[in-house]
């Protein structure tokens, strides 16, 4: 048992501590939006904010996320109105398939935090996640235009 | 569904091959007052369209939505011909089992080779235009006007004497019960207005907020999760597993074996019945090929270089007797490793099976291929059994061609009937259970005579077939036509060159690691063979490559188009930016001609930083321009990826390479800025855009790395050879 704050909202999980949150979110909590694609913390696809920094939530137990606000692409947008990057990446029509798209836009989420008008060195360094359909020329143009918006 | 055949897979088979040539156009609408419904009640115009009373318009699709835009584009199409409010537009996939029983009233569902858009453009243009006269019609039937006194436009039909207008969704249910048209006459495409647009995708707003479901994501009432060991080495079995080990970790229901070759964890969890896996002994009689290694697989293709027999691919003149006399000549080998799909999305199926019906959810390129997988794993009728297409975590060819994953899927839920059950693999097994791009090598030779003229070309690519691996039925007497691609003589992956003599052989070997269809897969290889060695020739002739290339395109304008387009927007015969150096390539394939030009710069020798890639691509028609933008973008970095990282290595029989880790994919630091030029000249067939341009990526830079430092590369990937990006 292990008692998560996921979205703001505090919740008893019945799950192995020793679980990667990210399979704890998926199986126990049902919010599949965070994917698996490697589970060594390579491709970034399930990439979630812990106390606000990007994580790759396959490689971090659970136990280490206890006591720590815990965000997922479901709560990246507020009250219904979406994240700037969720703004930018749907107005810029970025996703091909998708399905790293969850953990790229939680990283770029995450790097706007930080560094309100990142360069693009600024991005190399800070988004290393892999998306095999290609997006990356249009997620960059994405990441300036929510920059912008901010 | 209770009208159904009783089919077997046999004649599911059969009976699919029967109608294939002979598609309904989805309009085999019963007639009289019985309407069609969809799963709402809403009405059927056509099998293609439904229309809600609230003037929703649902295109119903066959092909798959993987990443490539193909489901926004053939709405578009379907809603240009339709004359609906694209606003109002929404699309879903018909089951195989659906399409089945209504003789395959949506035609193929093969979603690969590029095809989604290109092959089936015509009849689902041609639904959408029946739909519009049906409305039409049964709007004027009304107001008892003729039809052709009433337009329709907007998903609103008038009636230009009177003005009265109505909806579509008003006369949706009248329409249903009309007889489809007869003659059905398309739009010129100069007069497009939704379809030929820059429009946005469907799909996207559910990409951004983790709403869309993919088959990994999939989840039904008391399912169960597996995860799958097959054994590592190729052709392997399982001997023995030691199931007590495991029995009691938390979680596990049930170890079961699946077919010979491998072992499911069978849990509540995915983790846990993967944590059991790992945790599981399980002893492989590793079969035949423990010894097969990179080595000897290379060894076995470099004897077919210079072997006696070869299938021929396209050949004029007398190559070898131009050679023999040559006053010059020029020759280089070059070779292309195995390499993984490695689609984000790992692969997935859900299955539950029960005495007398198994369904399965999951990805897939080709529903009618799992949907034959679910046949032929169940034992069930056609009739008891069905698949439900979800959104495709990435498909490059790994989830056309290949269902072995919804077969396993099956086989396991047969041994929980009555609970669903989601295997989903590692990326660990993902990686070493591939269908690879084939491996091969070739040897080019090149004659010039006297004068420096280019008198012939031999090209003998060695290596593996995907046809012999993957569909025998098309072979052309033991030779497989697709090793050919980009080299042929005709057809969608056309030679773009002519050449006094030519000869374009394989000799055909076929290592025992699973080849398979690849995003762009025999033109990757085989543009860098050509192209790489076009400048080799251009060198060796002392000629500059574009012009050498224009003499011999003469005959080829449309190969030459996209080359001219992308030398004139880089300024080629004009100095690069300082320290920048420049490389082309053209090439053909999936009926579309694509053309890069790579300026990069290369310090100490082996870093290498592309500054741009110009990609030209004329695929006939550009159903969604901005589309094919993102399909020429991504196909750059598909392209870089295979030639920086892209290698699978053989070892004992078994694939070495796991993971990311040590199967990297290109990330946007080394992203290079790209330019696309869409070009359409019109004409028929279409091309595809899913694919193509990732063929011209790794010949354009390795040409640029030549002029950089005079060093030509002839093997990939980049990193066995110590370079990388700056």
């Amino acid at each position: 048992m292990a008692r998560l704050t996921i979205n703001g909202k505090a919740q008893d999980i019945d799950v192995d501590p020793n679980t990667p949150l990210l399979w704890a979110l998926r199986e126990q909590v049902g919010l599949t939006g965070t994917k698996y694609g490697c589970g060594i913390a390579q491709c970034g696809a399930c990439t979630v904010h812990i106390d606000g920094v990007a994580v790759r939530s396959c490689s971090l137990p659970v136990s280490d996320a206890v006591g720590k606000q815990i965000t997922t692409i479901e709560g990246l947008a507020q009250n219904g109105i979406l994240h700037r990057v969720q703004k930018a990446w749907l107005e810029g029509d970025v996703p091909q398939c998708g399905y790293c798209q969850s953990g790229m836009i939680m990283a770029v989420a995450a790097l706007l935090k930080e560094k309100p008008k990142p360069t693009d060195a600024d991005i190399n360094d800070a988004i290393t996640n892999i998306c095999r359909c290609g997006t990356f020329q249009q997620v960059r143009a994405a990441i300036h235009a929510a920059a912008a918006n901010a | 569904m209770n009208h159904i055949q009783q089919m077997n897979r046999r004649t599911f088979v059969v009976s699919a091959a029967a109608v294939g040539g002979g598609l309904m156009f989805g309009m085999d609408i019963p007639l009289g007052p019985q309407v069609v419904r969809a799963a709402d009640g809403s009405p059927e115009v056509n099998a293609w369209v439904v229309i809600r009373p609230d003037d929703t318009v649902v295109i119903r699709m066959a092909r798959s939505e993987m990443g490539q835009g193909t489901i926004t584009g053939l709405a578009q199409l379907v809603a240009e011909e339709l004359e609906c409010d694209w606003s109002k537009v929404t699309t879903e996939y018909p089951t195989p089992g659906q399409s089945v029983a209504r003789k395959r009233v949506w035609g193929d569902m093969s979603t690969g080779g590029s095809r989604g858009i290109r092959n089936s453009h015509e009849y689902v243009r041609k639904g959408g235009a029946a739909a519009r006269m049906m409305l039409v019609q049964a709007a004027a039937n009304e107001w008892k006007v003729p039809a052709s006194e009433c337009t329709a436009s907007n998903s609103v039909i008038t009636h230009s004497p009177s003005g009265r207008t109505t909806t579509f969704g008003k006369v949706a249910e009248a329409a249903a019960k009309l007889e489809p048209p007869a003659e059905i006459k398309l739009k010129d495409p100069k007069d497009w207005k939704i379809a030929g647009k820059p429009l946005q995708r469907l799909d996207t707003a559910d990409k951004i907020n983790g709403k869309m479901i993919y088959g990994i994501d999939v989840k039904l009432p008391g399912m169960l999760n597996a995860a799958i060991k097959d054994c590592p080495v190729f052709g392997g079995k399982v001997k023995s597993l030691d199931t007590a080990k495991v029995a009691g970790m938390p979680g596990v229901k049930k170890v079961v074996q699946v077919g010979d070759t491998a072992v499911a964890v069978i849990g509540d969890t995915w983790w846990q019945a993967k944590s059991a896996l790992d945790a599981l002994p399980i002893v492989w009689d590793e079969g035949p090929n423990v010894k097969v290694s990179s080595a000897t697989i290379a060894e076995a293709l470099k004897t077919g270089l210079d072997a006696e027999q070869a299938f021929i691919g396209n050949q004029n003149g007398d190559a070898k007797a131009a050679i023999a006399s040559a006053a010059k000549k020029v020759e280089a080998v070059y070779s292309y490793p195995y390499q993984n799909h490695a689609a984000m999305e790992p692969l997935n199926a859900t299955a539950l099976y029960t005495a007398d019906k198994c369904e399965v959810w999951c990805g897939t390129q080709n529903g009618e291929a799992a949907f034959a997988a679910v046949l032929a794993a169940s034992g069930l009728p056609a009739n008891k059994c069905d698949v439900h297409k979800q959104m495709l975590g990435g498909g490059f060819g790994r989830r056309g061609a290949f269902h072995d994953y919804v077969s396993q899927a099956v086989l396991i839920a047969k041994q929980m009937p009555g609970t669903p059950v989601k295997l989903l693999w590692s990326r660990e097994e993902d990686m070493v259970h591939g269908r690879y791009h084939p491996v091969t090598q070739c040897k080019l030779v090149g004659a010039f005579d006297k004068d420096n003229n280019l008198t012939a070309l031999h090209a003998r690519i060695s290596g593996q077939s995907i046809l012999t691996a993957v569909r025998l039925e098309a072979l052309e007497n033991g030779k497989d036509p697709a090793t050919f691609q980009g080299f042929a003589p005709a057809g969608e992956a056309m030679i773009g060159y002519s050449f006094p003599n030519l000869l374009v052989d394989h000799a055909m070997h076929n290592p025992p690691v699973p080849p398979g269809f690849w995003r762009g897969v025999n033109i990757n290889h085989n543009a860098i063979y050509l192209e790489c060695f076009m400048d080799e020739l251009a060198h060796a002739a002392g000629q500059d490559p574009l012009e050498f290339r224009r003499k011999l395109m003469t005959k080829h304008p449309k190969h030459l188009g996209v080359l001219n387009a992308v030398a004139e927007r880089v300024g080629w015969g004009k100095p690069a930016p300082q320290g920048v150096f420049r490389g082309l390539a053209q090439h053909m394939g999936y009926g579309s001609y694509v053309a890069a030009v790579a300026e990069i710069s290369v310090e100490g020798g082996n870093k290498i930083k592309i500054h741009r890639i110009v990609g030209a691509t004329d695929p006939g028609f550009a159903v969604n321009p901005a589309q094919i933008d993102r399909q020429v973008a991504g196909s750059f970095v598909y392209g870089l990826s295979a030639l920086f990282y892209g290698e699978c290595t053989v070892k004992d029989g078994a694939i070495e390479q796991t993971n990311f880790d040590t199967y990297d994919s290109l990330r946007i630091a080394n992203m290079p800025k790209v330019e696309s030029i869409v070009m359409p000249t019109g004409g028929t067939p279409w091309g595809g855009v899913g694919e193509p341009t990732i063929c011209v990526a790794a010949p354009a830079v390795l040409n640029a790395f030549f002029a950089a430092t005079g060093k030509r590369i002839r093997s990939v990937p980049l990193k066995n050879l110590n370079i990388a990006f700056a």
